[in-house]
């Protein structure tokens, strides 16, 4: 059941994710990013992390995406216009890239010992409880960096977007 | 863990530079607020005021050194010398930012703002012990920076400058996040000694080429940011196209940072594989001593030109880190000092020279510098013999020390054709030299304006370290000897 859970939900990520990038319209790539974030959640959940999934649905699928549309509505974005890619990107675009998921899926598939088959429920460690407790324990440096960071994002929003300098 | 997890005193006390600086940071932008149009320069004080107060915050770090956080940062010698560093590139930045921001119409004080961020986040990463902080204080540097190189929102080299910086640094520091995902797969922490203890133990150490890729995804993320081939296209386009003061900025301040943390992260945690990654840092080195020298012989605008020759630099800096020992990691200590006082000469004096909308940016436009300034001459001259590696400045030393340290490590032929890359740089610095004072004023000179009390501050400080650096080497070298031992 997990195992059929996991591929369902990977090929509608992988299967959104590539119509995302084929896709001229603005509109349509940003729904399908909307699939790759849901089908994503999914598969938090199916790890255990919980936590993680439902931030995924809320933050990403939800209000990120809201914004992303919206952007879009407001700037009333057209189709792209394809211009002719150069003969490199034509000719070793594909075939490099399938060169490095096959590179990278080797290395996954024989560097990386046998772990035991994942179960749903098995792993507890994804609980909000328990990231609260990591992000106020251990890792309370980076999560109060962080809201530095994103200061400096807004900041830098704020600099780029007004009327005069 | 969760009994104790509040920090103590004096673990607040080992943060307090950055603290001082994002407190600096955010008290500007609420000043801001109250301080009326033109009279914003009077912001850049209070960074200034900022920035010094923040060394002495090193300083007080330094008193106590040892881990904060749960092993978060590591307050060391080599995060002390860094931070000092990058607080003493912030300083010159604000310094030469404040006539320049005048002159451009574009005085605020979020201009020093972001400068104090950038260097709070250049703090976060020297100090950090640990990839996640090394990550977060990359990303607030990294935006900082992004935000600063397109600062003059109305000028078109501003915003190709910062889109490019932008859209390709965001990739690049992807690849260190999933550099730094592979190895937390692959030992089960983010530790950078706890790193390195997996993978020295035979019996837990995941197979080689598990820490080989996520050790090439970090060299991508890393050779990025220090500007090294094959990931340096990047660095002419954004720093011809940035403000000048700024350019000086990012090729001294982050680019230390960044040196600094691609040691760190090579050093200790990659160390027990050091003679697997050693070679591609060989290759890059030689890469980009090469590509920086030899494109900055072709170029004609002078922003660019001193680019590609951040490049090469770079590539200087490589060669100590190939030779992966002790002895290297003081040299590149002692380079990042040197490489950034000259640089950041080299900068503010185009930036002065260029004049409103940076008009003046060629190098046949200095002709006859040498006659009307004789001073900003004689300084701009000062810092590009330094840039050569002439004896009595700091580029000499920084060479020797880098070159030496190959020397001790049998990496003949990388020293022999950095030596022969040295001398190739010389022709396009002497150049410069010989356009300054040897050819006739054109219509470039007639409006040039004595140098500003800001600036002159920045030239004749960066002209002094530069000169101790090249004359008393030793007040800097006993120090980064003392902390080069990145491995306790």
């Amino acid at each position: 059941m997990d195992a059929i859970l996991f591929l369902l939900f990977a090929a509608i990520a992988v299967a959104c994710g590539i119509n995302l990038v084929v896709q001229t319209h603005p509109i349509s790539s940003a729904l399908s990013l909307i699939g790759v974030m849901a089908s994503l959640a999914v598969l938090y959940l199916l790890l255990g992390a919980e936590f993680m999934a439902a931030a995924q649905m809320i933050v990403y699928a939800g209000a990120i995406m809201v914004l992303f549309v919206f952007t879009i509505m407001l700037l009333n974005a057209g189709a792209e216009h394809k211009k002719g890619r150069s003969v490199i990107a034509r000719l070793l675009g594909v075939p490099a890239l399938i060169g490095f998921l096959g590179l990278v899926s080797f290395l996954i598939q024989s560097l990386l010992p046998r772990s035991e088959e994942v179960r749903f429920g098995a792993f507890t460690g994804g609980t909000a409880q328990a990231i609260g407790k990591k992000l106020f324990t251990g890792y309370l440096l980076p999560f109060e960096v962080t809201s530095v960071l994103i200061l400096v994002a807004i900041l830098g929003a704020v600099v780029l977007a007004r009327k005069e300098i | 863990m969760a009994d104790n997890f509040m920090p103590s005193a004096a673990e607040m006390l080992r943060f307090l530079p950055e603290t001082v600086l994002i407190v600096f940071g955010t008290l500007i932008m609420f000043l801001d607020a109250l301080v009326g149009e033109g009279k914003k320069a009077w912001l850049g004080t209070v960074a200034i005021v900022g920035l010094l107060l923040a060394a002495w915050g090193t300083v007080v770090a330094w008193s106590n050194p040892g881990p904060a956080f749960q092993s978060m940062l590591m307050v060391d010698g080599y995060a002390t010398f860094f931070r000092f560093l990058v607080i003493a590139v912030g300083v010159l930045t604000v310094l030469a930012s404040v006539t320049y921001l005048e002159r451009e119409r574009a005085d605020s004080g979020e201009f020093y703002a972001l400068v104090l961020y950038s260097v709070a986040g250049q703090c976060v990463m020297v100090t950090a012990n640990e990839l996640i902080m090394i990550f977060i204080g990359l990303e607030i540097s990294s935006i900082s920076s992004y935000i600063l190189a397109g600062y003059l929102r109305d000028d078109k080299r501003n915003n190709e400058s910062a889109l490019k910086y932008f859209l390709l640094g965001s990739f690049a520091t992807a690849f260190l996040l999933y550099g730094i995902a592979w190895i937390y797969g692959a030992t089960g922490t983010t530790n950078l000694a706890d790193i390195r203890r997996v993978l020295s133990n035979r019996e837990i150490a995941p197979a080689l080429g598990l820490i080989g890729t996520s050790a090439a995804l970090m060299f991508v993320g890393f050779a990025f940011k220090v500007s090294a081939a094959p990931f340096q296209v990047w660095a002419p386009d954004v720093y011809q196209g940035a403000p000048a003061p700024v350019s000086a900025f990012l090729s001294a301040g982050p680019k230390a940072a960044a040196f600094a943390i691609f040691l760190r992260v090579f050093m200790t945690a990659f160390e027990p594989v050091a003679d697997k990654w050693a070679p591609v840092i060989w290759v890059s080195a030689l890469a980009t001593m090469t590509v920086g020298n030899f494109a900055a012989l072709l170029q004609s605008n002078i922003k660019r030109l001193l680019a590609y020759s951040s490049i090469a630099h770079a590539g200087y800096v490589m060669v100590a880190i190939a030779a992966h020992s002790q002895i290297g990691t003081e040299a590149v200590m002692f380079y990042m000092a040197a490489y950034a006082f000259m640089n950041v000469g080299a900068f503010v004096v185009v930036a002065h020279f260029a004049r409103q909308g940076e008009k003046y940016v060629n190098t046949d436009d200095l002709a006859g510098l040498g006659q009307r300034q004789p001073v900003t001459a004689a300084l701009l001259t000062i810092f590009l013999l330094s840039l050569i590696g002439v004896p009595l400045t700091g580029g000499f030393f920084g060479k020797f020390y880098i070159f030496k340290a190959a020397l001790d490590a049998n990496l003949v032929w990388l020293t022999v054709l950095g030596l022969l890359n040295s001398a190739v740089g010389a022709y396009y610095y002497l150049r410069i030299i010989v356009v300054m004072y040897f050819k006739e004023p054109g219509e470039s000179m007639h409006d040039l304006q004595p140098l500003a009390a800001g600036t002159q501050a920045v030239l004749w400080g960066s002209a002094l370290a530069t000169l101790v650096l090249g004359i008393y080497p030793s007040v800097i070298l006993d120090f980064a000897r003392k902390s080069a031992a990145l491995v306790k």
